[in-house]
C-alpha cells in the first residue's frame, strides 16, 4: 500500500483523530472521574469536528448540544453531587484484570481490523452529495421515511424521563 | 474530505470502541464505566457516518438501496443519540439510588444477585 | 466595499473577528459603569461619580485595582481545572457573537457581518451557550471549597433546565421563519406586518407567538447568564460568592468580564431574533416612498443594533433592581413547570398555525392562532391553580391556643 498524499484535509483529519484517540485513552486511564469526564468532553468535541469533516453538519452540532451540552453536564453533576471525585475514590487496585483486558482489547482490535480493513482499503472517494447532512435533508428524511422510529424514540425518551424521576424520588 | 480513506475513520472508530470496552472491564467507578459505554456508542456513530458518507463507492454498481443508504447512516446516529440520552438519565438515576442505599458505588461490591 | 471583496478571504475573516472581539472587549468596562449607574439611579443612590466625568473611568480604576491585587492560589486545589475554568467561562460569549448579524448583508457592511453565516445558526447558538456551564462547574469543582462546589452544582442543574425552554422557544421562531440562519430571521422580520400591512415590518415581537417566545427566551437568558434574580450559583449571602469564591485578582476579573460580555451578546441575540435586528423602526421605508430614510436605516445599522442590545442589557439591570432572588425549588418549578410547557405549547401552536394558514389563508390562520392561544392560556391558568392548591401548605410557627408565658427559673433551686 502506498502512503496517501499529505493534503490539508488529511492533516486536519489526522489532528482531530489523534486528539480523539488521545482523549479516548484519557477517559480510561485518568484516575479522577472529573478528569475522565473532561477528557470525554474533549473527545466528543473532536468527534463533532470529524462529523463536520464528513459534511454531517447537523449531527456535528447535535453532538455538541446533546453530548457535551447535556449528557456530560449531567455526568459532572452526579459526580459532584455524590462527591465521587475525592482522593478516597481514586484508589483503584491494579489486579490481573488490567493486563487481561488489555490483551482482550488488543485481540478485538486485531480481529476486526484484520478482517475489515483489507477489502475496504481502496475506498478513498466520498460519493454522497455534499449537502447530505444539512438540516433540510435530514428533516425531510426523518419525517417521511423514518417517522415511526422517530415517534418511538420520543416515547422512549418520555419513558426515560418518567423512569429517572421514579428512581431519583425519595418517597413514593 | 477527498483523499482521506474510509479505513482511517473506521480505524479511529475501532480504536475508540476497543478503548471503551477495555475501560468497561478495568474501571470500578460505575460513572466512569458509564462514560466508557458512551465512548463506545460514539465510536459506533462515527463508523456509521463514515460508512454512509462513502457508501456509494462500496457497492461498485450503485443499486437503489445503496443510493438510499446514505441517509440511513445519519438516521441511525440520531436514534443512537436519543437512546443514549434516555440511557444516561435512567442509568444515573440508578447510580443515585444505589448510592443512597449504600453510601458507596464501587461496582465490584454490587454483588447482591450472586447466589 | 470593493476593496474588501478583493481581500484575501483569511484576512477578511480576521478583520471580521477583530471587529467583534475588539468591540466586546472594549465595551465591557462601559457596561459595568452603565449597570452601576443605572442600578444606583433605580435604588435612589448616586453611584460611582468620583473617577472621571460621571464616574466613567471607574471600571478602569477597578481593573487596575484588580490587576494589582495579590493573586491568591489556594493550596488544595485541582490545579489544572482551577486555572482552565476562567478561560472556559470567557470563551462562549465571544464565540456566540460569531453568528450575530449587526448590519444588512448588502450595502456598506457587506462582507463584514456576520463573522460566519452558518446555516445551522440557531443550533450553533444553543450549542455554544450550553458550553458556558463548564466554566462554572469546573471552577466550583477545582476550588476544593464546599461553597464553590454547591455553586457549581446549582449552576449545572439550573443551566440544563433553562437550556431546554430556551431551545424550544427559539424553535417557534425557527418554524415561523423556515430557516435556522439568524440572517434569514432578520430578513424575514422585514416582511409585511402579519403578512397584511406592507408599510410596517413584521418583527417577531409583534406576532403573538413571537411575543410569548420572547418572554420565555428573556427569562431563560437571564438564568443562562446567572444574573439576578437567577444568580443562585453565586448567591453571595448563602454561598459567599459560589463558584468564584476562591478566585482572586485577574482570575476573578476574567469571570466578571465573561459574564458581562455574555449578557451583551445574549441581548444581541434577542435583538436579532425578536426585535428586528439592525432596523431602526418597524417601518418599511421603501413601501412608503421614503428611500432617504431607508439609506439612513442601512447606514446606521450597527448603531441601531447596539442601541437595541443596550436596551435589553438595561432590562437585565432593571430585573436585578426589581426582583429578589428565587429560592431553589421556585427556580426549578419555574423552569420545568411553567416555561417549558409554555414554550412547548407555543411551538405546537405555531406549527398548527402554519398548516392552517397554508390551507385556509392568512385571516383564518390568525383567527385560529389567537383563539388557540386564548384557550391555551385558560387551560394553563386552570392547571396552575390546581397545582398551586396541591403545593400550598400552612406552617404553624406559633400555636395561638397555647399560652405563651415564660417561666423564670430560680437559679438557687436549679442547682440542687
Amino acid at each position: 500500500m502506498q502512503m496517501p498524499e499529505l493534503t490539508p484535509n488529511l492533516m486536519f483529519f489526522g489532528a482531530l483523530a489523534g486528539l480523539a484517540a488521545l482523549t479516548g485513552v484519557g477517559v480510561v486511564a485518568l484516575r479522577d472521574p472529573v478528569r475522565s469526564a473532561l477528557s470525554l468532553v474533549l473527545n466528543f468535541f473532536m468527534l463533532a469536528g470529524l462529523y463536520f469533516s464528513l459534511n454531517a453538519e447537523f449531527l456535528g452540532i447535535a453532538q455538541i448540544v446533546v453530548y457535551t451540552g447535556a449528557i456530560m453536564v449531567l455526568f459532572l453533576f452526579v459526580i459532584m453531587l455524590l462527591n465521587l471525585g475525592g482522593q478516597k475514590q481514586s484508589i483503584e487496585p491494579r489486579d490481573f484484570k488490567v493486563p487481561f483486558s488489555l490483551l482482550l482489547g488488543f485481540g478485538l482490535f486485531a480481529l476486526i481490523a484484520s478482517q475489515l480493513f483489507q477489502p475496504l482499503m481502496h475506498i478513498t472517494k466520498v460519493a454522497t452529495p455534499s449537502d447530505w447532512g444539512s438540516p433540510q435533508n435530514l428533516g425531510v428524511t426523518l419525517f417521511t421515511e423514518y417517522v415511526w422510529p422517530f415517534e418511538l424514540a420520543s416515547v422512549l425518551l418520555l419513558l426515560g424521563l418518567v423512569g429517572s424521576i421514579m428512581l431519583a424520588k425519595r418517597r413514593f | 474530505m477527498d483523499s482521506v480513506p474510509l479505513v482511517a475513520y473506521l480505524g479511529l472508530g475501532l480504536f475508540l470502541f476497543t478503548t471503551g470496552a477495555v475501560g468497561v472491564i478495568v474501571r470500578r467507578n460505575p460513572i466512569v464505566v458509564f462514560m466508557c459505554i458512551e465512548l463506545m456508542l460514539n465510536a459506533v456513530n462515527l463508523t456509521f457516518l463514515a460508512f454512509a458518507r462513502y457508501s456509494h463507492a462500496t457497492g461498485g454498481a450503485a443499486t437503489e438501496q445503496v443510493q438510499q443508504s446514505f441517509m440511513a447512516g445519519q438516521m441511525i446516529v440520531i436514534f443512537v443519540m436519543a437512546v443514549a440520552a434516555a440511557e444516561v438519565a435512567v442509568g444515573l438515576g440508578i447510580i443515585m439510588a444505589i448510592f443512597r442505599m449504600r453510601q458507596d458505588v464501587d461496582i465490584d461490591k454490587m454483588n447482591l444477585l450472586r447466589g | 466595499m470593493e476593496a474588501l471583496q478583493n481581500l484575501n478571504p483569511w484576512l477578511l475573516a480576521l478583520v471580521r473577528v477583530v471587529l467583534i472581539v475588539g468591540f466586546l472587549l472594549s465595551i465591557v468596562p462601559g457596561l459595568i459603569w452603565w449597570e452601576r449607574r443605572l442600578l444606583s439611579w433605580m435604588q435612589d443612590r448616586i453611584g460611582p461619580n468620583r473617577v472621571g466625568p460621571y464616574g466613567l473611568l471607574q471600571p478602569i480604576a477597578d481593573g487596575v485595582k484588580l490587576f494589582f491585587k495579590e493573586d491568591i492560589t489556594p493550596s488544595s486545589i485541582d490545579r489544572l481545572i482551577y486555572f482552565v475554568a476562567p478561560a472556559i467561562a470567557l470563551f462562549p460569549a465571544f464565540t456566540l457573537a460569531a453568528v450575530l448579524p449587526w448590519g444588512p448583508a448588502q450595502g456598506a457592511y457587506a462582507y463584514l457581518t456576520p463573522i460566519a453565516d452558518v446555516n445551522i445558526g440557531v443550533l450553533y447558538m444553543l450549542a455554544i451557550s450550553s458550553l458556558g456551564v463548564y466554566g462554572l462547574v469546573l471552577a466550583g469543582y477545582g476550588s476544593d471549597n464546599k461553597y464553590s462546589l454547591l455553586g457549581g452544582l446549582r449552576a449545572s442543574a439550573q443551566l440544563i433546565s433553562y437550556e431546554l425552554a430556551m431551545g424550544v422557544s427559539l424553535g417557534a421562531i425557527v418554524l415561523a421563519t423556515g430557516s435556522l440562519k439568524i440572517t434569514d430571521m432578520v430578513v424575514a422580520q422585514e416582511g409585511a406586518l402579519w403578512g397584511l400591512i406592507p408599510a410596517l415590518q413584521n418583527w417577531n415581537l409583534f406576532t403573538p407567538f413571537g411575543f410569548v417566545a420572547m418572554v420565555v427566551f428573556l427569562i431563560c437568558m437571564v438564568a443562562e447568564t446567572n444574573r439576578a434574580p437567577f444568580d443562585l450559583p453565586e448567591a453571595e449571602n448563602e454561598l459567599i460568592a459560589g463558584y468564584h469564591t476562591e478566585y482572586s485578582s485577574m482570575k476573578f476579573a476574567v469571570f466578571f468580564m465573561g459574564e458581562y460580555a455574555a449578557m451583551l451578546v445574549f441581548s444581541g441575540v434577542v435583538t436579532a431574533v425578536f426585535l428586528g435586528g439592525y432596523n431602526l423602526l418597524p417601518v418599511n421605508w421603501e413601501a412608503m416612498n421614503l428611500g432617504f430614510m431607508q439609506r439612513v436605516n442601512d447606514l446606521g445599522a450597527p448603531v441601531w443594533f447596539i442601541g437595541k442590545s443596550a436596551f435589553v442589557f438595561s432590562c437585565y439591570v432593571w430585573l436585578r433592581a426589581t426582583l429578589p432572588r428565587l429560592r431553589y425549588d421556585q427556580l426549578m418549578s419555574l423552569g420545568w413547570k411553567s416555561l417549558l410547557p409554555i414554550a412547548a405549547a407555543n411551538l405546537i401552536l405555531v406549527a398548527s398555525w402554519i398548516v392552517v394558514t397554508e390551507i385556509y389563508g392568512a385571516m383564518i390562520g390568525w383567527g385560529f392562532l389567537l383563539g388557540a392561544m386564548f384557550l391555551a392560556t385558560l387551560f394553563f391558568l386552570a392547571m396552575q391553580r390546581s397545582s398551586r392548591a396541591l403545593e400550598s401548605r400552612e406552617l404553624l410557627l406559633v400555636d395561638e391556643a397555647q399560652p405563651r408565658t415564660i417561666e423564670l427559673v430560680d437559679p438557687g433551686k436549679a442547682v440542687s
